[in-house]
């Protein structure tokens, strides 16, 4: 009778809800996860949540995770479905990255770039040994780590700023100088898609794209379908102070701070414009939190677009359909999930065609 | 850091219709001109909604932007008011928008969200149809890519479509698409009806009721307005077949609770495991088993 059981709904439900409660807390000797520990110790899940969610809020992000147990699809999600209910008040003047202030940057192109690397907080050269001691961590074990790397730092003569590596490039005419935009960016929130589509509705999908999508497709690109062979000139993580024009005076004044990953790659040159110089070309990625892969694979997409927009695409990756269409965590979850959904009409319906079909070749079969 | 920032406790509340009113003024103004252009794909910036794309976003947001406290709004799912999809979105509805009157029964309702079904009770011209469309497009079948499909469209193109349907012809000796099926609108652009049976693409014909569809996650609303042309695509000597309920003898299979021989049916299995038929529309199934009801008193 399982087919049939559409009635009950209200019930069922009301149930399910209250199974997944008790999922989450049925370890009574448990203390309920503060905010505050899933924001700071679970920091990198947070960044994929607010890049994803499209929404920079690191506490509603940290909430979101733990309502909905660690899922990271779902979070985003809430944070989404959050933005819904805001009107869209301001749009943002261009924010100059330049002005970021890093927890980490990185050249791969130079050894010594304008500023020095500045390596910051990294797993890239960590041992992949898992570190028993943290399985049950001492709280004051735990909270003289902090003690002791904040001590035992010297407070460096660092600058708020670093200058950016591709600046050093373009004055060395390896790259083309930078163009001026032509027409608005586009908001992808207030906007659907209509291809052909304009490369900032490009970057715009793929800055809140799911994170695993993205590297696919890049990862894709990297391997052979595709030939991008990009060389992170440089990748940033840091707080942007974002600039919003004073309600009054119009003036520009520091609203706040977002944490964003910005990558920048160089990619193989091609021949200019008839009578031009061949140059560099360059990948664009970056996104809220602090998420390198992502901002990387960003990167290399943009640049495998931007070839794909121009000259047409020979491989996925660079077909802007293929990619911005599919990269979306909550199109692409959710109507994975709708499956679970009755289908029993569309199904009815498909046994009916395969009764007539097979009622006409077994008719066709007795008269041969 | 930004220490100091706090969470919006403030907003535990949320506005009549959830989304904000910017986004419900840009859904109508997408419905008058899907209207205006009957069968085109009007593209729109669909919202996130609080539940999955593809458990009808794009009906909910149609729903969302028309209804008003002097609504009655029902919803089915599978023809189902209480399976929990339905019951899903109506429990939304109601706690986004106070005021507004739910109703099960098919007469009552301003507004119809469903995914799948179109109501057995012919719709009157004071209802608005809303239907919950996973796949806007019909030439998708044939071309993946949407920017070439834009051009079919507009151009009327859908010879490639007819091809499929031909090739099945050849293979099968029949036309193989069960539900979704293909239906020009006013003598031009081709739909995707949403994923209704063939049993019920015949009442989009010249339909009293507006019908709304609306696709969420492929961010497109399109319409048949009320009194248009809605044609299955067929060839002149194939002519357009609904699903069969007869048995092997010929005999229509009854709904086994309220003895309908003239409803679209669901097939399961019962206690004993036979096949059984039942209404998949259950208000007119409950309405059928009233004693008082049509000619079955």
């Amino acid at each position: 009778m399982s087919y049939v059981a559409i009635k009950g709904g209200k019930a069922a439900i009301d149930s399910a809800a209250a199974a997944t409660d008790y999922m989450r807390c049925k370890n009574a000797v448990d203390e309920p996860i503060k905010l505050s520990v899933i924001e700071d110790q679970l920091r990198l899940l947070t960044s994929r949540v607010v890049s994803e969610g499209g929404l920079y809020h690191p506490k509603l992000a940290a909430l979101a995770l733990k309502q909905f147990q660690g899922d990271t699809l779902e979070a985003a999600f809430a944070l989404r479905a959050y933005r819904s209910t805001k009107p869209r008040l301001l749009e943002t003047p261009l924010q100059d990255t330049s002005k970021m202030r890093c927890i980490r940057r990185i050249s791969s192109a130079f050894k010594d770039i304008p500023g020095g690397q500045m390596l910051g907080a990294t797993f890239d050269y960590a041992l992949r040994l898992l570190r028993l001691d943290l399985a049950n961590e001492d709280l004051a074990a735990f909270r003289q780590v902090a003690k002791n790397f904040l001590s035992n730092t010297p407070e460096a003569d660092l600058p708020d700023s670093f200058p950016k590596v591709l600046d050093a490039l373009r004055a060395g005419g390896l790259l083309p100088p930078v163009g001026t935009m032509r027409e608005q960016a586009f908001d992808i929130t207030r906007d659907p898609l209509v291809f052909p589509v304009p490369r900032s509705a490009a970057l715009a999908t793929m800055a809140r794209a799911e994170t695993g999508s993205l590297l696919a497709m890049a990862y894709s690109n990297m391997r052979g379908y595709g030939d991008v062979h990009p060389t992170v000139a440089e990748l940033r993580v840091g707080y942007l102070p974002v600039m919003l024009p004073h309600p009054v005076t119009g003036e520009l004044m520091e609203a706040g701070e977002v944490l964003m990953t910005e990558c920048e790659v160089v990619a193989m040159y091609e021949s200019g414009n008839a009578g031009d110089m061949p140059v560099f070309t360059l990948g664009y990625g970056a996104c809220f939190g602090h998420n390198e892969v992502k901002a990387i694979s960003m990167a290399i997409l943009d640049r495998a677009l931007q070839k794909g927009m121009r000259d047409g695409p020979d491989n996925p990756s660079e077909d802007p359909e293929f990619v911005l269409l599919h990269v979306d965590g909550v199109d692409s979850m959710g109507f994975a999930s709708h499956y679970k959904m009755p289908h029993y009409v569309t199904f009815q319906s498909d046994m009916d065609r395969l009764r007539t079909t097979q009622g006409k070749l077994r008719k066709t079969g007795e008269t041969a | 850091m930004n220490e100091s920032y706090e969470l919006p406790l403030e907003d535990a509340g949320y506005s009549f219709g959830f989304l904000d009113e910017y986004a419900k003024k840009e859904v109508r103004r997408c419905i008058l001109k899907a209207i205006a252009i009957p069968g085109y794909q009007t593209p729109y910036a669909s919202r996130e909604m609080p539940m999955g794309r593809g458990f009808g976003t794009g009906g909910l947001q149609i729903t969302l932007s028309l209804i008003g406290v002097q609504d009655t709004l029902k919803v089915i799912d599978q023809g189902s008011d209480d399976s929990v999809n339905a019951v899903n979105l109506r429990q939304f509805v109601q706690l986004t928008c106070p005021g507004v009157e739910v109703t099960e029964k098919t007469e009552e309702a301003t507004l119809l969200q469903s995914r799948h079904r179109i109501p057995e009770k012919p719709l009157t011209e004071a209802q608005i149809l809303i239907l919950q469309v996973p796949y806007p497009d019909a030439l998708v079948v044939v071309e993946p890519s949407e920017a070439r499909r834009k051009v079919m469209h507009a151009e009327a193109d859908y010879s490639r479509l007819l091809v499929k349907l031909y090739e099945d012809i050849v293979h099968f000796d029949e036309i193989t698409i069960s539900h979704r099926y293909p239906t020009r609108i006013n003598g031009h652009y081709v739909i995707d009806p949403s994923p209704i049976p063939r049993w019920d693409v015949p009442k989009l014909h010249q339909s009293k009721a507006l019908v709304l569809l609306g696709a969420g996650r492929e961010k497109k609303i399109y319409a048949v307005p009320p009194y248009t042309l809605a044609e299955p695509l067929v060839f002149d000597d194939i002519v357009f077949r609904v699903e069969d309920f007869r048995d092997a003898n010929g005999v229509r299979h009854a709904c086994r609770c309220c003895g309908s021989t003239v409803s679209f049916l669901d097939e399961f299995s019962d206690e004993q495991g036979r096949v059984a038929y039942q209404c998949s529309d259950s208000a007119y199934c409950e309405e059928q088993q009233q004693p008082h009801s049509g000619s079955a008193a």
